[in-house]
């Protein structure tokens, strides 16, 4: 059995982050995907792939071509996932704010 | 309400980059990451108190850090060396979590006057590996799923008793 891939890497990458923008509002086929990039088309394909294996993209076949859609519950899922970190800092230095602010001068 | 940390963290790669534009000017931002005392409150949370045990602001200086829970157990100990110390414009030192397998990080925090009464923190966070930034990435994740846990096994063991 494969292993999952690890989402959290691939949405780390600036060209499949790229491919999840362009699907975000409609499904579109892969040859289309593909003529947004400068890469090979292999190349799309295998992000594709990617994406589609840890299940942020879904995949429906129309006639002989296959079309990409964003899974919007995966997707979330990422976010909320790192979200913790940057809550973590954001928190942090909200404190570090309302403390300066009070802040007066020793001397 | 939106954010107003932003955190890039690449594919691959084992680094990442903490931006923060602050609503005070760049000398009390610097000060915040000068003075003990306030680098002790920001690290207390409703749970730990932070203090630090050593603290030596300057080249070649060291700090270490430690968290205690209400009962004055220690849950978390940090240390590191300071390779630079530039007052309002830069800082860079190591962090290391103490018993942990998370290793070594280096840290550079840059300081960016933007107007007179705000300014930028660019903080760029090198791991030892992609794995370990990974790692390091998911533990206020893991963190927030142990809280709750043992907040659980605290209720279980309060009812138990009697």
């Amino acid at each position: 059995m494969n292993l999952r891939r690890d989402v959290f890497q691939a949405i780390a990458d600036p060209t499949r982050r790229a491919i999840l923008m362009l699907v975000a509002t409609q499904s579109m086929a892969a040859g289309a995907i593909a003529s947004n990039f400068n890469t090979a088309r292999p190349t799309v394909s295998k992000h594709l792939q990617i994406l589609t294996e840890c299940q942020l993209l879904e995949q429906t076949q129309n006639g002989r071509e296959i079309y990409y859609n964003i899974n919007a519950i995966k997707m979330k899922e990422v976010a909320d996932f790192i979200e913790p970190f940057r809550k973590m800092w954001d928190d942090r230095f909200n404190k570090l704010e309302t403390i300066m602010k009070q802040y007066k001068p020793k001397k | 309400m939106e954010l107003k940390t932003k955190i890039n963290a690449e594919n691959g790669k084992q680094d990442l980059v903490i931006t923060r534009d602050f609503d005070l000017p760049v000398e009390l931002l610097f000060r915040a990451h000068a003075e003990p005392e306030i680098i002790e409150q920001v690290m207390t949370n409703p749970y730990t108190t932070a203090k630090l045990l050593k603290f030596e602001p300057k080249k070649h200086g060291s700090y270490q850090l430690a968290s205690s829970d209400a009962e004055g157990n220690v849950v978390f100990r940090a240390n590191g060396t300071i390779h630079e110390f530039s007052p309002n414009k830069k800082i860079i030192r190591t962090f290391e979590m103490e018993n942990t397998p998370f290793g070594v990080q280096l840290e550079v925090y840059e300081f960016v006057p933007l107007t007179d009464d705000t300014s930028r923190l660019n903080m760029h966070v090198i791991y030892e590996s992609a794995a370990q930034r990974d790692e390091v990435l998911k533990l206020p994740f893991a963190y927030g799923l142990n809280m709750a846990h043992n907040r659980i096994e605290e209720i279980f063991k309060q009812t138990k008793i009697n």
